[in-house]
C-alpha cells in the first residue's frame, strides 16, 4: 500500500511507465525543436554578424573565396575612417537634435494629454470618437504623402525638419491608443479623490497619473525614438540639402560613393562600419531596455 | 421655449463640464486629424483628378488619371502584379513563420530570451543599415552566400540581378525582419491557460491535436491582427526595394510605393501619384474587409459577445 502511494507521488515516472510511446515522442520533439531553432537563430543573426565582421576587414579580406568568417588582422580604424569620409558627425547631430529629440518629446507630451482625454474623463461621445483614432491607425500613410508634401512645400518647409516634427505636436494615434490602454487600468478612485481635493484635470494628469505610468511612457518614447531614428522615406522626401541629412540618408550617400569605382578603397568595410555605428544605439538601447521593448510590442497585439 | 431649453440641456452641468474638458484634452488630436488626415485625404482626391507638376497650377482632368492607369498603362498592371506577388507571398509566409517560431519558443526551452532577442533585433535595426548588409550579402561577385556556393563549385544565385530571383530575395529580407510578430505571438501564446492543455492531455490529445484545437483557436485574434498589420505594411514596402534593387531588374521589383514615389518625386506627376495612392487605399480597405469578414469563420473570441 505504501509503495503505491509513494509511486503516485512522483508523477512523471508513472507517466513514462504507462506510455513509453509518449516518451519517445517527447524526445523526438526536443530534437526537432532544437534542430530547427538553432540553425534558424543562426541565420537570423548572421547578417548582423556579417555587418560587424566586414566592418573590421580591408578590401583584400572582403573579396575572397571562400569568405573569411573571422577576420584577422582586424582593422577597427575603419570605424573612424568611414565616419570621416562624409560629415557623419553632422548627420548624427541632425538625426538627434533636429529629428529624434523633438519628435519623441512632442509625440509623448501631446499623446499623453490626448490619451488622458480619451480615458480618464467621461464625456458623451468619447468612445465613438475614439473609434476614429483606431481607424486612423490603419490608414495607409501613402495616401497622405503627396498632399502633405504639396502643403509643406507651399509653407516653405522643404529642407527643414518641420514636416517631420511639427505633426508630432498633434499626437500619434498608435501612441494614444497604447497610453489609453495603460491609463484605463488605473482605478477611477484615484482621480475622484484628487477632484474632491480640488485638483484640476491637468494637475491630476501630471501629479497622479503620470508618475504611475512611467513604464508606459518609456515604452512609447522608445517606439517613437525607433521610428524617428530609422526613418528613411520621410527625410528622403523633404530634405535635399546634404548638410541637413540625417544618418539614414548619410548611409545611402556613402553607399553611392563607395559604388563609384576608384573613389576610395575599403568602400564595403567603411559602409559596414558606418551601418554598424548607426544600428548600434538601437541595439544598445535594446539590451538595456529589453523588458520595455518586449512588453511594449506585446501590448501592441492586445485588443482594446 | 421651455421645451427647447429642456432639449438643449440634456446633460447635467457636470456632464457639460466633462464634455468641455474632454474636448479640450483631445483637441490636439482633433486638430491634427483635420490637418494631417482629413484635409490631405480630400485634397489628394482632388489632385487625383488633375494634372499637377507643382510648377503650373493643377489642370482638371476628371477621371482621366484613373482611366489611363487601368486601361492604357501596361506598366501599372506590372506594378500591381509585383505588389500582389510580394504581399501574397511575404505576408502568409511571414506570419506563418513567425507563428511557428513563437510556438517553438513557447515550449520548454533553454535560453528562451536569448533566442527571442536574436530573432527580434533584425526588426528594429534601421532598414537602411540592413539594406546595406543584404545588398552586400546577396552580391553576385563578392557576396558571402555566393562566395560559399562558388567555393563548393555550386552554381551562383543572382539574387538581386535576375528578375526571377529579385522578388523572392526581397521577400526573404522581409521575413528576416519579422521579429516583432514573433514577440506578439509569443505574448499571446503565454496567455493561453495551461489548464486547457492539461485537459486536452487527459482526453488523450497528442501534440498536433493540442496545436490545432487549443493553440490556434485561442490565438486566432492575434493571427488576424498580425495578418492585417502585415498586409498594410507589405503593400507599402519602400525602403528595402528602393535601396536594394530600385525597382529593377527589368522592373521586377517596381512595387506599389516605389512606383508612387517615382511618379510623385522624380517625375513630379502629383495627379497620377494621388490617383495611385487612392487606388492603393481602396485595395487595402477591400483586403482588410475581406479578411475581417471571413475571420468570423476562423477567429475565436472566447466568451465575449
Amino acid at each position: 500500500m505504501t509503495t503505491i502511494a509513494s509511486e503516485s507521488g512522483t508523477r512523471p515516472v508513472t507517466d513514462y511507465r504507462r506510455d513509453t510511446g509518449h516518451r519517445w515522442q517527447t524526445v523526438l520533439l526536443e530534437i526537432i525543436k532544437y534542430s530547427v531553432l538553432i540553425p534558424l537563430t543562426a541565420s537570423f543573426a548572421f547578417p548582423l554578424y556579417w555587418m560587424i565582421s566586414s566592418a573590421l576587414k580591408v578590401d583584400s579580406q572582403v573579396y575572397t573565396v571562400p569568405p573569411i568568417l573571422l577576420p584577422f588582422p582586424i582593422h577597427p580604424v575603419n570605424f573612424i575612417e568611414g565616419w570621416q569620409i562624409l560629415p557623419f558627425t553632422r548627420y548624427a547631430v541632425n538625426s538627434v537634435v533636429f529629428y529624434t529629440v523633438p519628435a519623441v518629446a512632442f509625440t509623448v507630451l501631446s499623446s499623453t494629454i490626448v490619451a488622458y482625454g480619451f480615458s480618464r474623463i467621461r464625456w458623451p461621445g468619447r468612445d465613438t470618437i475614439f473609434w476614429l483614432v483606431v481607424m486612423t491607425m490603419m490608414l495607409p500613410w501613402a495616401v497622405t504623402m503627396v498632399p502633405l508634401f504639396i502643403t509643406f512645400k507651399w509653407l516653405g518647409w522643404l529642407d527643414t525638419y518641420r514636416p517631420l516634427v511639427v505633426p508630432a505636436l498633434f499626437s500619434h494615434p498608435y501612441i494614444v491608443f497604447l497610453l489609453r490602454q495603460f491609463f484605463m487600468t488605473l482605478p477611477e478612485e484615484l482621480s475622484d479623490a484628487a477632484r474632491i481635493d480640488g485638483a484640476s484635470e491637468f494637475g491630476i494628469l501630471f501629479r497622479i497619473i503620470l508618475p504611475l505610468t512611467k513604464p508606459a511612457l518609456a515604452v512609447v518614447a522608445l517606439f517613437r525614438f525607433l521610428w524617428a531614428w530609422n526613418d528613411y522615406l520621410g527625410p528622403l522626401i523633404y530634405l535635399r540639402d546634404e548638410n541637413r541629412y540625417p544618418l539614414a540618408l548619410g548611409i545611402e550617400q556613402l553607399s553611392t560613393r563607395a559604388n563609384d569605382v576608384g573613389n576610395f578603397s575599403n568602400g564595403i568595410p567603411y559602409l559596414m562600419a558606418v551601418s554598424t555605428l548607426v544600428a548600434l544605439p538601437i541595439i544598445i538601447t535594446f539590451f538595456f531596455a529589453q523588458r520595455t521593448f518586449i512588453e511594449g510590442i506585446s501590448l501592441t497585439g492586445m485588443k482594446g | 421655449m421651455a421645451a427647447s431649453t429642456q432639449r438643449v440641456s440634456r446633460y447635467t452641468p457636470q456632464e457639460w463640464r466633462n464634455l468641455r474638458l474632454g474636448l479640450l484634452f483631445v483637441s490636439p488630436w482633433a486638430l491634427g486629424f483635420l490637418l494631417f488626415t482629413i484635409y490631405p485625404l480630400l485634397s489628394s482626391l482632388y489632385y487625383s483628378l488633375t494634372r499637377y507638376d507643382l510648377l503650373r497650377p493643377p489642370v482638371f482632368l476628371g477621371a482621366k488619371n484613373y482611366l489611363t492607369l487601368f486601361f492604357d498603362d501596361p506598366h501599372f498592371w506590372n506594378v500591381m502584379y509585383n505588389t500582389i506577388y510580394y504581399v501574397g507571398v511575404s505576408v502568409p509566409f511571414g506570419v506563418g513563420a513567425a507563428f511557428l517560431i513563437a510556438n517553438i519558443l513557447n515550449s520548454r526551452i533553454v535560453a528562451r530570451s536569448f533566442f527571442r532577442s536574436v530573432i527580434y533585433i533584425p526588426s528594429i535595426v534601421p532598414a537602411v543599415a540592413s539594406a546595406m548588409v543584404w545588398q552586400f550579402l546577396m552580391n553576385v561577385q563578392y557576396g558571402a552566400i555566393n562566395g560559399v556556393l562558388r567555393y563548393f563549385g555550386l552554381p551562383i544565385i543572382p539574387f538581386l540581378s535576375n528578375p526571377g530571383w529579385a522578388k523572392p530575395s526581397l521577400i526573404l529580407v522581409a521575413i528576416w525582419a519579422q521579429g516583432a510578430a514573433v514577440v506578439i505571438f509569443l505574448a499571446a501564446l503565454q496567455d493561453v491557460p495551461r489548464s486547457l492543455y492539461e485537459a486536452a492531455t487527459v482526453d488523450g490529445a497528442n501534440i498536433w491535436h493540442k496545436f490545432r484545437n487549443v493553440t490556434i483557436p485561442l490565438t486566432s485574434p492575434i493571427i488576424l491582427f498580425n495578418l492585417i498589420m502585415g498586409l498594410i505594411v507589405a503593400f507599402q514596402e519602400f525602403t528595402v526595394p528602393w535601396l536594394l534593387t530600385e525597382g529593377g531588374p527589368m522592373n521586377s521589383t517596381e512595387f506599389y510605393l516605389v512606383h508612387l514615389y517615382r511618379n510623385a518625386f522624380e517625375y513630379l506627376r502629383m495627379g497620377k501619384a494621388s490617383a495611385l495612392a487612392w487606388i492603393l487605399f481602396l485595395i487595402i480597405v477591400v483586403f482588410s474587409l475581406v479578411i475581417f469578414k471571413t475571420s468570423a469563420r476562423w477567429v475565436y473570441y472566447g466568451g465575449e459577445k
